[in-house]
């Protein structure tokens, strides 16, 4: 059929322009990517064994959980979307998609995620999936965005709550393991995005939206940054010493942490010109990289035994 | 991309141009793909838990 009948309603409905990819990029495939990655480690993680489908099943809800969040964010965020020049391309601002079709998309994929975990994995995790979209989509995005310069500190225990879900998957019950690494994502998510809006405190105070440099400053900031990166890997080492994780994730907690701390001073020394951007940039950068590492470490090993006993 | 408008008896609506056959025709296929990987994954998930598969936490 590509005849609409539009004899009843008497004005032209909408049809959609929308492509697949369009709605791809609804679901914000770099953060869902991180989503998977920390969820993945919360699961492997976890005490006792889980089958491989069980565990598939958890990171598909999981990661098409997050993916509906960044919908109903994107869909609630259009309006200072169409105004920053990192968003502008976003599928609503630019056009490809309605914002009526990226609410639909989000709140349909929220129940199948939720109700998919809860039926086939349990529902204890379906339970912390529905908190941590809905942490994200009305805490976050509704409340605290607009309204605070604390809003990616709070609004940071969406982000962190991935690997929770995925242990909570796995064994049906909470440990203190799942909570440090909630944490580290927790005291990660301040400098990181401090440091990516420090060159980008333009495109904040273009859509009104309080970050921290746009309402205290750019030293300010470059302080909070320092603050938080130094509490972030004081608690990243922790870990190790206090027998949670290895001696291969405590090396590179110290190795990586060091580095990050580095680039941390580094921020709070270059204050002008093209070496503070080129300082915020590298933070930014780096603390991507030093996420993944403390994560894809514990992966490791937590997988070797794993290995060691299917090829002995 | 506008909609070819049709007016005059029983034909009056709206024609679909060919892009946006072509979108929706993707549109759909990723829907059916979707729904196809929902359908394994419960299938998958009764073939591992068996009839455990009911018995869930809370």
């Amino acid at each position: 059929m590509s005849v609409v009948d539009n004899n009843s309603i008497g004005i032209a409905p909408r049809i959609s322009e929308a492509e697949v990819g369009d709605f791809i990029a609804l679901l914000k495939p770099r953060v869902m990517s991180l989503v998977i990655f920390t969820a993945l480690v919360g699961i492997v993680l976890a005490p006792g064994h889980v089958h491989p489908v069980i565990a598939l099943t958890s990171l598909i809800c999981i990661a098409v959980g997050a993916g509906a969040s960044g919908a109903l964010n994107m869909w609630y965020d259009r309006d200072i979307d169409a105004l920053m020049s990192r968003t502008i391309n976003r599928p609503i601002p630019r056009g490809s998609v309605s914002p009526e079709e990226a609410l639909a998309f989000g709140m349909v994929l929220t129940f199948f995620s939720v109700v998919t975990l809860g039926i086939l994995v349990n529902w204890y995790a379906a339970a912390l999936l529905a908190f941590t979209i809905f942490f994200y989509v009305v805490v976050y995005t509704m409340w605290l965005k607009r309204w605070t310069v604390q809003n990616i500190v709070i609004g940071g225990a969406a982000g962190a709550l991935p690997p929770v879900v995925g242990w909570v998957a796995a064994t049906g019950s909470l440990s203190v393991a799942p909570l440090l690494l909630f944490l580290i994502i927790f005291l990660w998510t301040p400098p990181h995005f401090w440091a990516l809006a420090l060159y980008r405190s333009d495109d904040y105070a273009r859509a009104k939206v309080p970050m921290l440099p746009v309402v205290a400053g750019p030293d300010a900031t470059r302080l909070q940054i320092l603050l938080y990166t130094i509490l972030l890997t004081a608690v990243a080492i922790a870990a190790w010493p206090l027998g949670y994780f290895g001696p291969g994730y405590g090396v590179v907690s110290i190795v990586s942490g060091a580095g990050l701390l580095w680039l941390a001073v580094d921020i709070y020394r270059q204050r002008e010109g093209a070496a503070a951007v080129r300082a915020a940039r590298r933070m930014f950068g780096f603390s991507i990289l030093y996420l993944f590492a403390l994560f894809a470490t514990l992966l490791i090993e937590a997988m070797v035994p794993v290995v060691g006993k299917m090829v002995g | 991309m506008g909609n070819e408008q049709q007016s005059g008896g029983q034909s009056e609506g709206i024609v679909l141009t060919e892009d946006q056959k072509r979108r929706r025709r993707q549109r759909s296929i990723a829907i059916a793909l979707a729904l196809g990987i929902l359908v394994v994954l419960f299938f998958a998930v009764t073939l591992v838990k068996g009839p455990a598969v009911l018995t869930r936490p809370m």
